[in-house]
């Protein structure tokens, strides 16, 4: 595709992605007979989004879903839509590439009408051929050189309606699930370079330490080189076990500074509260008349402790260093902030560095993907490799430790009700490291190693984005329900002795369990039902329809057992995106067991009905793993929860019973589902647990120990 | 102050010793010291990519094979503990590229979301029918006990292990 300058200013009215990366060939191409190939800068990581965006593609250019392939997404050829996170790839990508066919549509039709001499809305096309009412012409979009592809694109073409759609809106079994159902090399990890060698780094002991001497290590046959660099320890080797190995006999032998750096992990609350901080007022609604009605004022302090993303597979990344070429294969969410963190923080010239996405596992947030990439590119720039690619894995405990976790977070409430039990003013202050920790935010590359190297200064405490209730900690801070009188304030902590960064909803997690936990202590208050006095605060027909249906779903006016209880959460997912609300039925003996969870999910117009509902049920899942189990566990020097057997998630044994329905809203713009369900379930969780025993437990997770600490508190 | 890194010249290790293994189906000799791992041969030697490292400590399930018809971790047994042992990863669960009816009910169920710990339930799951070809879902939920999934596909795992049930009983 010979690509032509786009104009200086984009059309008015197209989608932003496609604003930014206008020529239609940057999104797609017929240069494989028979096959459509589409480009999007949103990478697959297990969410199903490549299905989605390939039935937009196939339904906008009549195409069956067989004929599109999904280009692997690169920083040389992909159009760059930022980072493949907050739900936002059906959105952003789904209406940018649903654009760009349409326009590769139009354009091939008024070529194929010059053609036949026909008039372009006689034209149709059926599988890719162009036809007439009378049937097949020869042409196809593989027969007549692509015109329009090297075009920007022009005035926004008219989409399919949803109504006369066959691909989208069905649930279209995913591309990616054969390959890794029989176990074909898919992921990352499973790419054999030519030549390729293994390298592992050897990480400090500690949270903060200093290498002092290497020391003697005997390693084994295979070894490549060892690289230091300041405090970074790295080895390569022919083998993966040789590196293993080396990187662990490296490890006993080095003597490294350690100071004591992590804060009390048993009091949470004074670290969160006594560190130093920026305060900022994130939303403030002022009703003093309807404040002044409140005649009861409860409050109440929910916590939740540091929590690890715990992805399946340790991270991964490939570098290959060839003179001034650098080529990166990574697992990362944002391969294009990737690329000018590398850039910026090694100082190579942006031009000479390409990188490119290849699976890894299950990724919840900004894990350790993007550090790992620096380490393999400071292991391939060894002169002894000589140019040949270099794999670093992480180890099982490393990913751990050290990839970025998501904040302890505390949020104290305080509300107002008025003698009729209806809610006048409401107060909620979140105390939270930032959520916003990946790479190149705030101008700083923020990749792991870059402290360790000689000379390297250590990571800023992480952003935590504009003082706005949609992003960071203070994502779903501000109550969706009617409330005259409302301020809600975040306060950053401006220290980070945990490494920080996002994690699946943000704050969304601890403040839709706090704001749906103290909704129960309110509706108790009142003397009113969960669900009626949610329902008694909401006007909004989409959020009221969740909560209604997910109430009619758990049967939730059926009493459970003696030792049984049903609770409710609801929240629109950012206060802006999705909707959902969850019933939970717990049982509540000695642990407590989640039984089932029910949820009803609003998530506008779908692509994938199937692909919403597994994302729904594995966020559901997940969301229940964080309440009931998870915890990073820490000494005064390091994390101590290296493993599955000191960092447990739910087992099969383990996980309630999901059912998701999925409420349908054809006319209502699309949004993701990968995050909707966080909130929700954490608040139905908490409210089943007080239900059942009949105390309220504020600090996650629910353990036993937490629980008999709720009953001791009284 | 920081003392200057000490790099002494690494010993090298003791020859590594010929070691005979079935894996599916097919005899192969490699040379394995005493810290290859059957999965380091699995994947480096072998080339196959189905059983997946992820804990290095068998506390996942991700690298799991049919050791003599049992589900183990490859991750933390030495290759050398394998010799004249029946190994059959997910690559040999069927013949050619077929799937097995287990692999097929996961796709037909759609039982994954990124897939990484697929392949060692799978495993999990053709021990079991092997032993229990009628499994309650509490004896399927059971027998992948010792699977981790973090992206929350259980339901979908275990209908598709019973579904593989009662479609093909073994």
């Amino acid at each position: 595709v010979t690509v032509v300058p786009p104009p200086s200013a984009p059309e008015p009215g197209l989608p932003g992605d496609l604003a930014a990366t206008p020529v239609l060939g940057r999104w797609l191409d017929f240069s494989a007979d028979g096959v459509v190939t589409v480009a999007t800068g949103k990478v697959e990581y297990g969410q199903g989004v490549w299905t989605a965006l390939a039935q937009i593609a196939a339904e906008e250019l009549d195409v069956r879903l067989a004929r599109v392939r999904v280009a692997p997404v690169s920083t040389a050829t992909s159009p760059d839509e930022g980072t493949t996170s907050g739900s936002k790839s059906i959105e952003d990508s789904g209406a940018a590439l649903r654009q760009a066919c349409a326009q590769a549509r139009r354009a091939v039709l008024a070529a194929a009408a010059e053609r036949l001499g026909a008039d372009p809305a006689a034209l149709g096309v059926r599988d890719g051929e162009i036809v007439t009412a009378s049937g097949g012409t020869g042409l196809s979009y593989w027969s007549l050189g692509a015109p329009g592809l090297a075009m920007a694109a022009g005035p926004p073409a008219e989409a399919k309606p949803a109504g006369r759609w066959s691909v989208a809106g069905r649930s279209a079994p995913r591309i990616d699930i054969p390959d890794k159902v029989a176990g074909r090399p898919r992921f990352l990890h499973d790419l054999a370079l030519p030549g390729m060698l293994f390298g592992r780094v050897v990480r400090p002991p500690a949270a903060a330490a200093g290498l002092q001497a290497v020391g003697r290590a005997d390693l084994p046959a295979g070894v490549i080189d060892v690289v230091t660099d300041g405090s970074f320890l790295g080895v390569v080797a022919e083998t993966d076990a040789a590196a293993r190995v080396a990187a662990r006999r490296l490890g006993q032998a080095a003597r490294w500074t350690v100071r004591e750096s992590l804060p009390d992990e048993d009091d949470l609350r004074s670290f969160l509260l006594g560190e130093p901080a920026e305060t900022s007022v994130i939303a403030r609604r002022r009703d003093t008349a309807a404040a002044a009605r409140a005649t009861r004022t409860l409050t109440a302090e929910f916590s939740r402790p540091f929590l690890a993303h715990a992805s399946m597979a340790p991270s991964c990344a490939i570098a290959q260093v060839q003179d001034a070429a650098v080529t990166v294969w990574t697992h990362s969410q944002g391969i294009f902030a990737l690329h000018r963190a590398l850039a910026a923080g090694l100082g190579l010239e942006p031009r000479h560095l390409v990188v490119r996405h290849a699976e890894g596992a299950g990724a919840y947030g900004h894990n350790g993907a993007d550090d790992a990439a620096l380490d393999a590119v400071l292991l391939a720039r060894a002169p002894a490799c000589r140019g040949r690619p270099v794999r670093v894995m992480w180890s099982r405990e490393d990913e751990m430790s050290w990839a970025p976790l998501g904040s302890a977070m505390l949020a104290r409430l305080s509300a107002g009700l008025d003698p009729g039990g209806r809610i006048q003013s409401w107060r909620q202050d979140v105390w939270s490291n930032g959520f916003l920790g990946r790479p190149g935010t705030g101008g700083e590359p923020r990749l792991l190693a870059l402290a360790h190297l000689a000379g390297g200064q250590p990571m800023s405490a992480a952003p935590d984005g504009a003082a706005v209730p949609t992003i960071g900690s203070v994502r779903n801070s501000l109550p969706g329900y009617d409330i005259p009188d409302v301020e809600v304030t975040r306060h950053r902590l401006l220290t980070m002795p945990i490494r920080t960064s996002s994690l699946r909803s943000l704050g969304a997690f601890l403040n839709v369990f706090a704001i749906e936990s103290f909704m129960d202590e309110l509706a108790a208050a009142a003397g009113a039902d969960p669900v009626a006095f949610r329902l008694a605060h909401l006007a909004d027909p989409r959020s009221r329809r969740v909560i209604e249906q997910a109430a009619e779903m758990a049967e939730w006016s059926v009493r459970r057992g003696p030792d049984a209880g049903l609770g409710i959460g609801f929240a629109r997912y950012k206060g802006t995106s999705g909707y959902c609300a969850a019933v939970a039925e717990v049982e509540a003996g000695t642990e407590v067991r989640l039984r089932r969870l029910w949820l009803a999910v609003d998530v506008g117009r779908v692509i994938n009905p199937d692909g919403v509902i597994n994302q729904a049920e594995g966020g559901a899942v997940q969301s229940a793993s964080w309440v009931l189990r998870e915890r990073v566990r820490f000494d005064r020097a390091a994390i101590t929860s290296v493993s599955w057997d000191s960092y447990p998630i739910l087992r099969f044994t383990e996980v309630p019973d999901v059912a998701v329905r999925v409420v349908a809203a054809p006319g209502e713009p699309e949004t993701g589902a990968g995050e909707v369900a966080q909130g929700p379930v954490a608040g139905a969780i908490g409210n089943a647990v007080a239900a059942a025993l009949g105390v309220r437990v504020r600090d996650l997770p629910l353990t036993r120990d937490q629980i008999i600490r709720a009953i001791e508190a009284g | 102050v920081t003392e200057p890194p000490v790099t002494e010249p690494p010993v090298t290790e003791p020859a590594a010793q010929p070691v005979r293994l079935t894996v599916n189906g097919q005899a192969h000799e490699v040379r394995a010291g005493p810290e290859l791992t059957l999965l380091d041969v699995l994947r480096g030697d072998l080339g196959l990519a189905g059983p997946r490292f992820g804990c290095g400590a068998g506390l996942c399930g991700a690298c799991f094979v049919l050791l003599d018809g049992q589900p183990r971790p490859a991750c933390e047994l030495p290759a050398a503990a394998a010799a004249g042992r029946d190994v059959v990863t997910v690559e040999g669960l069927a013949p050619g590229d077929g799937l097995h009816p287990v692999q097929q009910a996961f796709i037909d169920e759609q039982a994954a979301q990124c897939g990484y710990c697929t392949t060692g339930l799978v495993i999990s799951a053709v021990a079991l029918l092997r032993a229990c070809p009628a499994p309650t879902p509490a004896q399927v939920r059971e027998a992948l006990k010792p699977n981790l999934c973090r992206c929350g596909a259980h339901g979908r795992v275990v209908r598709a292990v019973l579904k593989a049930a009662a479609a093909e009983p073994e």
